[in-house]
């Protein structure tokens, strides 16, 4: 047998194991370096209350959500009642960052509209108007989640919108968890 | 009941699939012609079994039964009727008993179209398609039950994927699917060829118009798709280099490849290990596709849900079919000898440079699909390969193939001289080098390089073919179709060429904000008003509809009506674009989001000679059309039954002038 009849056979065994390894990956989940390291410092002005502000500093000692989110973002409209869900029945404190939304340089109208139509489920709102914070946390799509534990750390992100299946197989164990952690 | 009906002729199907697959080859093999001869009638009953099972499909689908889970989650009863029908393969379950359809349709027609095949060669090939259907069947009926039933069936089911609902996706899968089950036919030929140890010209003969009636059916489905991206998906791209549209191009360049290259093993009884190894992989190629769409390895805009255990069955299967059939090929692929020999210059190394250059297209496309999935199985992080790589790599790749093709046509067999060809070849290279540079100077201001490769490559192809068709001599009336074939495929993918080049090089891609009834917006010398906005109910859908006029030179030349659909809760808006088609550009219009009260975004394109793309798809359709149904191929079939010998001896003689 000549060897390289053989060839064919060996390039597909090697691609065929790549495969098979390929089948337990998650394609989408890209990881973000985020995690594990403290939360960005932020400072922004509230949403219908522009004179106070809210900061990371405020959410230490528990465990919360950021969800960064805008009125443009179709699938933000997508995750919200998922999310909303989720927040309400385990009362997660959680901050909506409102990133580059239209016409938050005049006070959120936008925004406002969007969240008196589908609910707003935050906590707190941060009006991100320039997506700097955004930058900070390394947004690179809308919507994103973060689960920052007690301490302030990163422990979790979600890049796209937030399934039901996602909040039952891994937000409800892992606040779980975090919640019984010491602050 | 008729759910009942329709999952039980599947397993009855399941059966004679076994049944196809087992006795023709042990009959071959212990000399039994009863067992032979059951392979026509199992092909026969397991089509019609397919037949009724998937028409019971689309009983539930169109009478909207709502017990059928399958139904409940991917119809609804507002959906118009043929959406409901195209409903049946926008899914995992469905599309999977449609590719065992297509399969067992395949093998009913080799049953049939097969008089003058021999009986023992015909067992094999059946009994080869026999086993990729039990493959298949039992994937459905173990992991994907298409008929699976709710205990509480809901009032009413969820809506299709509203990028599904669309004439375009009603026919495109199915003619891919044509496709890529298609070369299953040339597949079984050849493990049957090695099986029997013998591969003559008889064989090439017989193989050659089943491939290119599944290239046809491929490159039809291809077109359709890349269409159905340009006006449905909004983003006015025409090939994005997904992984799912690479899985179709992939087995697209093999069969390509494929059928010149069964060609040579016809003519001139060549490159025969090579020609079962295009066919292996062909088919093979299709398979992986199935795999990277079904079993969400990779992320792509036409992923089904991604479920580990499919993939793995899928996986295993790719396995078993692709492992044995190369296994075969290592042993028994050195012993079909090769018995034409040829010169360096010659139409066969013409052919084998067109072949390997092809295969190494095929190559580089799929490490590309495949690579971010490598890098994450070695654990060295997660990566994404982009457009720029598919385009760097097709160009330089692109240019050998498209020279190939013009100088090909010319190459005599075994032997060729250099100087007669050098002689023939000059009238067609000055003329598309004229081409390519004086056009561009006429019409467009500035020099770019790519613009004149591009026109100086498709006029060459479309050049020589038309030379070499006028060329031979004859009337074209008299001129066997095959030629006519070979000629207008030629031709067409000049014209695609000619396309590609020009919407990349000059389209305009813009987004705008226009207010309503404000400043027009301008480009080239086209000018966009948007006039106003309203609120449209369509028969399933709320649609947000702007009216935008388009003038040119101050005289009205046509108004859009481009859309935002919404198909209701839990789906996302879609964007319907309003498009001014033209042979030589596209207008486009798509509708963005609000900004502010009175404005919105827009995207607007204008794209010179898009349409181009998917004309010359559309003529290498007709060209494999007409080569296909080269009378030679159904003369020799009847002379066949008197006297194989004699009509072989005619082929080669008559081989030396067409392809």
């Amino acid at each position: 047998m000549k060897k390289t009849y053989l060839l064919p056979l060996i390039i597909f065994s090697v691609l065929a194991l790549l495969l098979y390894k390929g089948l337990y990956l998650d394609s989408r989940n890209v990881p973000s370096p985020f995690i594990g390291k403290p939360a960005p410092a932020f400072d922004l002005p509230r949403l219908y209350q522009k004179d106070q502000r809210i900061s990371a500093e405020k959410m230490k000692g528990q465990v919360w959500l950021l969800n960064v989110f805008a009125s443009w973002c179709v699938s933000c409209r997508a995750e919200h009642t998922v999310l909303t869900g989720f927040i309400r029945q385990y009362k997660v404190p959680a901050v909506g960052l409102n990133y580059k939304d239209y016409g938050t340089e005049d006070y959120g109208h936008d925004v406002i509209s969007w969240l008196g139509q589908l609910g707003n489920p935050y906590t707190y709102v941060a009006v991100d108007t320039e997506g700097r914070t955004g930058i900070n946390w390394g947004v690179y799509g809308v919507p994103e989640s973060f689960v920052i534990d007690k301490k302030g750390i990163i422990r979790y992100k979600f890049t796209g919108p937030v399934s039901q299946k996602a909040v039952v197989e891994i937000l409800v164990p892992l606040i779980t968890t975090l919640r019984k952690e010491p602050a | 009941m008729i759910p009942e009906l329709g999952h039980f002729a599947l397993a009855v199907a399941l059966a004679l699939a076994i049944v196809q697959a087992v006795f023709p080859l042990l009959g071959v093999k212990f000399n039994k012609p009863q067992w032979v001869a059951l392979a026509k009638p199992a092909a026969t009953a397991q089509f019609f079994l397919l037949v009724i099972s998937f028409g019971c499909l689309i009983y539930a689908f169109i009478v909207s039964d709502f017990s059928v889970k399958l139904v409940a989650s991917h119809s609804n009863t507002a959906m118009p009727t043929i959406y409901k029908v195209s409903a049946v393969w926008g899914n995992h379950e469905g599309s999977l008993l449609l590719w065992a359809l297509v399969l067992a349709g395949w093998g009913y027609a080799v049953a049939i179209f097969s008089r003058s095949i021999p009986a023992v060669m015909l067992a094999r090939v059946l009994s080869v398609m026999g086993f990729v259907g039990i493959g298949f069947l039992l994937f459905l009926i173990m992991t994907s039950n298409p008929f699976e039933r709710l205990p509480f069936p809901p009032a009413e089911g969820r809506t299709l994927n509203p990028l599904l609902q669309d004439f375009g996706l009603a026919i495109h899968p199915p003619m891919l699917y044509m496709g890529y089950v298609g070369f299953s036919v040339a597949f079984a030929f050849a493990i049957a060829a090695m099986l029997g140890g013998k591969l003559d010209s008889a064989w090439a003969r017989w193989a050659r118009p089943w491939t290119n009636v599944a290239w046809i059916f491929l490159t039809g489905g291809i077109t359709l798709g890349s269409w159905w991206a340009y006006y449905e998906l909004g983003w006015g791209g025409w090939w994005f280099w997904d992984p799912v549209e690479n899985a179709s191009l992939l087995p697209w360049l093999v069969g390509t490849a494929l059928i010149h290259s069964l060609a040579v093993t016809e003519k001139r009884a060549a490159f025969k290990s090579w020609t079962v190894l295009l066919a292996i992989l062909a088919f093979s190629l299709s398979l992986l596709g199935t795999f990277l769409v079904r079993s969400g390895v990779l992320t792509s805009v036409h992923s089904f849900a991604a479920d580990p255990e499919r993939g793995l069955f899928i996986l295993m299967f790719l396995a078993i079919t692709i492992g044995a059939s190369l296994m075969l090929y290592a042993t028994r692929a050195p012993k079909l000898i090769s018995t034409g020999k040829f010169e360096l210059v010659s139409r066969e190394v013409g052919l084998l440079v067109n072949n390997i250059t092809l295969v190494v297209l095929t190559a580089t496309v799929l490490l590309g699909t495949l690579y971010p999935l490598i890098i994450d199985a070695l654990g060295m992080g997660k990566i994404s390969v982009g457009p720029p790589y598919f385009n760097n790599i097709s160009l330089p790749l692109g240019t050998v193939l498209l020279t190939m093709m013009g100088v090909g046509l010319f190459l005599r067999w075994k032997k060729d001289n250099p100087k007669r060809l050098i002689k023939i070849l000059w009238v067609p290279a000055i003329m598309a080098l004229v081409m390519a540079v004086v056009l561009p100077l006429l019409f467009i201001p500035e020099f770019k390089w790519k613009t004149t490769l591009g026109l100086l490559l498709s006029s060459w192809v479309a050049l020589t073919a038309l030379l070499w068709f006028v060329g031979q001599g004859r009337s074209p009336f008299i001129k066997p179709l095959s030629a006519w074939g070979a000629m207008i495929a030629h031709v067409g993918m000049a014209v695609t060429i000619t396309g590609i080049t020009l919407t990349s090089m000059y389209s305009v891609e813009n987004d705008v904000r226009l207010e309503a009834n404000g400043k027009p917006y301008e480009v080239s010398d086209y000018a966009f008003k948007f006039i106003a906005i309203e609120d449209h109910q369509g028969k399933n859908y709320k649609a947000t509809r702007a009216t935008v006029e388009i003038t040119q030179g101050g005289k009205l030349l046509t108004t859009l009506y481009p859309e935002k659909r919404n198909y209701g809760a839990g789906t996302m808006p879609m964007t319907e674009a309003g498009i001014d088609g033209g042979l030589f550009r596209d207008l486009f219009i798509a509708l963005g989001e609000p900004l502010g009260k009175k404005a919105w975004s827009f995207r607007i394109y204008h794209k010179p000679f898009v349409r181009w793309i998917w004309l010359g798809g559309i003529l290498m359709v007709v060209g494999g059309l007409l080569a296909a149904f080269d009378g030679r191929y159904w003369r020799t079939r009847r002379r066949l039954k008197s006297n194989t010998s004699e009509s072989k001896k005619a082929e080669t003689l008559k081989g030396a002038t067409s392809t």
